[in-house]
């Protein structure tokens, strides 16, 4: 699937405007802020400590007291809920980081080179894509040892082709345009270009492919400490709570089900609106209305 | 075009030789030692150093190398250190549990997302579309391991309709084995679908505003008549494309759906040879699924030059 | 609900149509958690290996019994010289191996040299150690001279890694295991299954099951589905954390035992500070014991205030020694000069009651100022990290060999441990075969290693058994990390 994507020509109240009526975007923004205010405010306040663990109060039924109930060393799931939402965020949000920093600046460098360098950059891609993405990480965290920051690093790894390859074909379409053509005959040089003309025409195509990695990495990172290699405790991760409820599902189904519809709701958020942002800044689509 | 296979051809190899390296060198690093692990914690340092021997873990690195990659030219995978037995042996143990798995699993994901994308491009805009595509979106949300535990309670533990987990074998008869793989299948299948069924969608509707078919549509033939005869037909190619990425995916990407059902897949060969650092069997299976991935990916590569000339005399 | 269950079973009937109704009751699915990474029990220290084929399909000279005691295998008796030092084994007639080789002596004087000699990879070599010769007297009697006198040689020789052999058939072993015992190896599905089916020419008491297939349950979250779903019907060693899914439930027994599994906190007593006796006194007094219990193993394990089972009859009971008291366990660490704390690192095995466990001590030395990174280790890791180089501050584990309290004067073990006294009880127990002195020693041996807190002493590993209500003829216990199936039965 190729997205094409134009200078937006309108000004910036017509794209608020469209963005108003965007359903997609709409349902995307409102869920992403809302899960991005919960991890924020669990900085500041949760209904119960997350550190401390009460083994008498262990796996009990949501209750007013516990909205979702306890896990298996009685801390409040919902407490536990919105601390998580921080970790995703983060291991996402700095794997996102980890592929965009590399990637961008390699699939930028090889559409302004061409040749040779184009064509060393799509192979180191290839030989990264060629791993299948699961089992590698596993064999990284293997080696390094389980936990976040290897999480982070192992998922930020098969970030950086995918960054690479949209960075490449954005630019790939931006450099025989005609302002393009007439900053070269002004004499500057490719670096310059690349920074002045080239990226900011493609930052609308990364962002959407950022917000589309950013939902695979919460994924990613719930996937990998599932079968216990991502985040460690103490602290809390949604996956790491899917991990810890798989062995209680039939005497305490609610610490699989709540953390579980919490990545479900947040990678739907995710998906939504980078729906929404590349329906309201593709000029295709706009045609189609 | 030769000239183009052939090219392709070499950058495929040189990529399966870079990764065989990268394979070799990762694991070289990999703490633990494999005889240590196997002997516990009574035997002495003398013992290890003994089985050390026997397995060959003593020889220099350059030439363990070269016999490893040597022996996988010949199709020589070597022998597990753990089982004792060709690696060869476990894969094709395991090849006949996830290749099925991986069949289903997109023959599945296939008959639900053509009929859906279809119905959603015929619908564009209205609202049995946006239903379509918010379920879509909905499944690509879904972690497929979380899916799978529901899946097991609801149809093993609670209904009793089909084993929670485990693989009785092909001996047992076709119906239990298919029987084993339907819930993993299903768990698979789901988020495959539901991206499957948008790329078709989108195909479809960007086909639709080509002009050859506003020119059918001008000619006043209907609507649905378009998207069945003409529309779909040139879909195909985004469609197949994805499909061959995902066959290649799942193939190896069912490690944890095969930890949650406990079938003896190569993911969970891999998985297994990892923390019982049999190396060698991590080092040929894996390398083996590299070079299926880049076998699709070439696939991929060729049948685009094929519908499209122009990317063939930019390469 | 009642009503969609209906319908889904309506809509599911297509599925069920392939399930046959249950055969006649005489085969058995039996989950083990771990798969045996080859069937060689005399080459091996995986406890799988022996958890599908001891008993069942290999036999030793003696065996062990289901709470420890050594009883008569394929030695129909014994005689012992007076000095200890040469053991006469009369063995069974007519018994024959799998292969339809007979069994004799000579096949006992092979397994044993084979065992003990220079190029043996036997895991458990120091079992064989005391032997100084074994001769063939006749085809159904050898004689054994030891070294010195050994009071636990009879329970050495019902070792899984003691089992005899066929020198036809040791080197085949690994993969197609040919015993003595009551079953026979059929086949093994390697990461799915190894099936055992009942072997027709076995000399002892006829089994009831005529095939018992061992099914390979990595995962603890799948064991209980597993389980629930009909299609595994025993899981011998059940995570004591899951029991709390099955309990309660007709359908099924949940058995309680005792393992010889002295679960502890290792502490690395030559790195700082836990070479110091007030921070390992602190981190004792630090431990809520119950807490441990309840959140790790379900409550279902023993607390041990030294290293013996609560279960054996040397056991004293020193967990009055150091109760849970945070305020006990501040002063001493102030004592030590570190009153603000001070970081170290956790590093957990897998199983369950290390990584649940780890979590919860790290909560409660959190307490007392202690600040515990914790560092999840898969075995090999374990084995290399911590166990072989010592590079550990502390880790969680449990030691299942039985009578083991003499880890603790081994040279160079990874407790880095080094007592004279502990040692010289050690070397006088085992040149003492009068019971009642064994006994005064041993005791004595639990209060050196409760005073100096080499370890924080945790509780026995419980065995946690689940199979289904029919079935009789389990262990309860786990002396040995054995399934015996040899008196296993369907009751209906």
């Amino acid at each position: 699937m190729t997205l094409r994507f134009d200078i937006p020509e309108e000004n910036f109240a017509d794209i608020l405007a469209k963005a108003f009526t965007n359903r997609s975007f709409l349902a995307g923004f409102v869920i992403t802020a809302l899960v991005a205010v919960i991890a924020i405010v669990s900085f500041f306040w949760t209904p119960f400590d997350v550190t401390r663990l009460i083994i008498a109060d262990k796996t009990q039924a949501p209750s007013p007291a516990h909205w979702f109930g306890t896990d298996h060393f009685g801390r409040d799931i919902l407490s536990m809920i919105m601390v998580g939402a921080r970790n995703s965020i983060a291991v996402a949000l700095v794997a996102v980081g980890i592929g965009m920093g590399i990637g961008v600046p390699l699939g930028a460098f090889a559409a302004a080179r061409g040749g040779i360098v184009d064509e060393a950059v799509m192979r180191l891609n290839d030989l990264v894509f060629a791993f299948p993405a699961l089992l590698s990480a596993i064999m990284i965290t293997a080696i390094f040892g389980p936990g976040a920051l290897n999480a982070i690093i192992a998922i930020g790894i098969f970030n950086i082709p995918v960054f690479a390859r949209v960075a490449r074909a954005g630019a790939l379409a931006i450099w025989p345009r005609e302002f393009i053509l007439a900053a070269r005959a002004a004499g500057k040089g490719k670096t310059l270009i690349t920074l002045e003309h080239v990226l900011p025409n493609i930052v609308t195509l990364l962002l959407v492919q950022g917000t589309i990695q950013f939902a695979l990495g919460i994924l990613a990172e719930a996937g990998l400490s599932y079968v216990g290699l991502g985040t460690q405790p103490p602290m809390p991760s949604w996956g790491r709570m899917l991990f810890d409820a798989q062995t209680r599902m039939v005497a305490a189904p609610w610490m699989a089900i709540f953390p579980g519809m919490a990545i479900v709701v947040t990678v739907l958020g995710l998906n939504l609106l980078g729906d929404g942002i590349a329906d309201i800044l593709d000029p295709k689509s706009r045609r189609q209305r | 075009m030769t000239a183009y296979l052939l090219k392709r051809l070499a950058i495929a190899l040189i990529t399966l030789v870079l990764a065989s390296m990268v394979v070799f060198a990762v694991l070289e690093i990999i703490p633990g030692d494999p005889a240590r692990l196997m002997l516990g914690m009574n035997a002495s340092a003398d013992q290890v150093d003994l089985l050390r021997n026997q397995m060959g873990l003593n020889a220099p690195l350059a030439s363990r190398y070269l016999h490893w990659a040597g022996g996988l030219l010949s199709l020589d995978f070597g022998r597990s250190y753990t089982y004792s037995v060709p690696v060869i042996d476990l894969v094709r143990e395991r090849v006949v549990v996830s290749l099925p798995l991986a069949l289903i699993a997109l023959a599945l994901s296939t008959i639900i997302a053509i009929p859906v994308g279809l119905f959603s491009a015929g619908r564009h805009g209205r609202a049995g579309d946006t239903i379509a595509m918010g379920a879509a979106q909905l499944g690509v949300a879904v972690p497929n391991f979380w899916f799978a535990l529901m899946l097991i309670y609801l149809f093993a533990v609670w209904l009793r309709l089909v084993p929670a987990g485990g693989f009785p074998g092909w001996s047992a008869g076709v119906w239990p084995a298919l029987k084993s793989l339907f819930l993993p299948a299903i768990a698979l299948a789901l988020p495959q679908a539901a991206i499957l069924a948008r790329v078709t969608r989108s195909a479809l509707i960007e086909v639709l505003n080509e002009d050859y078919i506003r020119t059918a549509r001008a000619k006043g033939l209907p609507y649905r008549a378009v998207l069945w005869r003409h529309a779909l037909r040139n879909a195909m190619i985004p469609v197949l494309t994805i499909l061959g990425l995902q066959f290649a995916f799942l193939l190896a990407g069912t490690i944890i759906i095969e930890n949650v059902f406990y079938l003896p897949g190569l993911g969970r060969l891999v998985f297994q040879a990892i923390t019982q650092r049999d190396l060698i069997v991590v080092e040929s299976v894996v390398m083996l699924l590299v070079a299926a991935v880049i076998a699709v990916n070439l696939l991929v590569d060729l049948s685009y030059a094929v519908v499209d000339p122009r990317l063939r005399s930019r390469q | 609900m009642k009503l969609w269950k209906t319908i889904l079973t309506a809509a599911g009937l297509i599925l069920a149509a392939g399930t046959s109704a249950f055969a006649a009751r005489t085969d058995l699915v039996i989950g083990i958690p771990l798969e045996p990474p080859h069937l060689d029990p005399t080459a091996g220290a995986a406890a799988a290996i022996d958890e599908v084929l001891y008993a069942n399909v290999f036999e030793g000279l003696t065996r062990i019994g289901p709470n420890g005691e050594v009883l008569p295998d394929l030695a129909d008796s014994w005689t012992i010289s007076d000095d200890g030092k040469a053991y006469t084994f009369k063995l069974h007639t007519g018994v024959k191996f799998h292969d339809g080789t007979d069994f004799n002596a000579d096949d006992v004087k092979f397994s044993l040299d084979r065992a003990r000699a220079d190029n043996s990879v036997n895991a458990q070599k120091g079992l064989f150690a005391a032997i100084d010769t074994v001769e063939v007297v006749d085809p159904t009697t050898v004689k054994i001279a030891l070294k010195n006198p050994q009071s636990s040689f009879l329970y050495n020789m019902g070792w899984g890694d003691a089992v005899i052999v066929a020198p036809e058939t040791a080197d085949t072993n690994k993969e197609k295991p040919v015993g003595t015992g009551p079953f026979k190896f059929q086949s093994w599905a390697k990461g799915s299954s190894i099936t055992l089916i009942k072997s027709d020419t076995y000399w002892g008491a006829p089994v009831a099951l005529d095939k018992a297939e061992f099914r390979i349950v990595t995962d603890a979250a799948a064991a209980v589905p597993a389980l629930l779903s009909g299609d595994v019907q025993a899981f011998p060693f059940f995570d004591p954390d899951s029991v709390a899914q099955i309990q309660g439930d007709p359908r099924f027994k949940v058995v309680i035992g005792a393992t010889e599994g002295e679960t502890i906190l290792s502490m690395n007593n030559k790195k700082s500070p836990f070479d110091k006796l007030q921070v390992r006194q602190a981190i004792s007094f630090a431990l809520d014991r119950k807490a441990i219990i309840d959140g790790a193993s379900a409550g279902l394990g023993v607390p041990i205030g030294s290293h013996m089972s609560p279960a054996t009859k040397a056991y004293v009971d020193l967990t009055g020694l150091y109760p849970h008291n945070v305020d006990k366990a501040r002063e001493l660490l102030k004592e030590a000069g570190l009153e603000s704390g001070f970081k170290a690192t956790l590093k957990l095995p897998p199983p369950s009651y290390a990584r649940l466990g780890g979590e919860i001590i790290a909560s409660q030395l959190r307490d007392i100022g202690i600040d515990l990174e914790i560092v999840p280790v898969e075995w090999a890791q374990w084995l290399d990290q911590v166990f072989t180089k010592k590079d550990y501050d502390l880790t969680i584990v449990s030691h299942t060999e039985p009578n083991d309290i003499d880890i603790y004067s081994r040279k160079d073990y990874y407790f880095n441990y080094d007592n004279p006294t502990f040692d010289k009880i050690i070397a006088d127990l085992n040149l003492t075969s009068d019971e009642a002195k064994r006994m005064t020693l041993l005791g004595e041996a639990q209060k050196i290693l409760a005073d100096d807190a080499v370890v924080g002493f945790l509780y026995e590993l419980p065995k946690a058994g689940v199979w289904d209500a029919k079935l009789e003829g389990f262990w309860e216990n786990a002396p040995i990390q054995a399934n015996d199936l040899t008196k296993v039965k369907w009751t209906e």
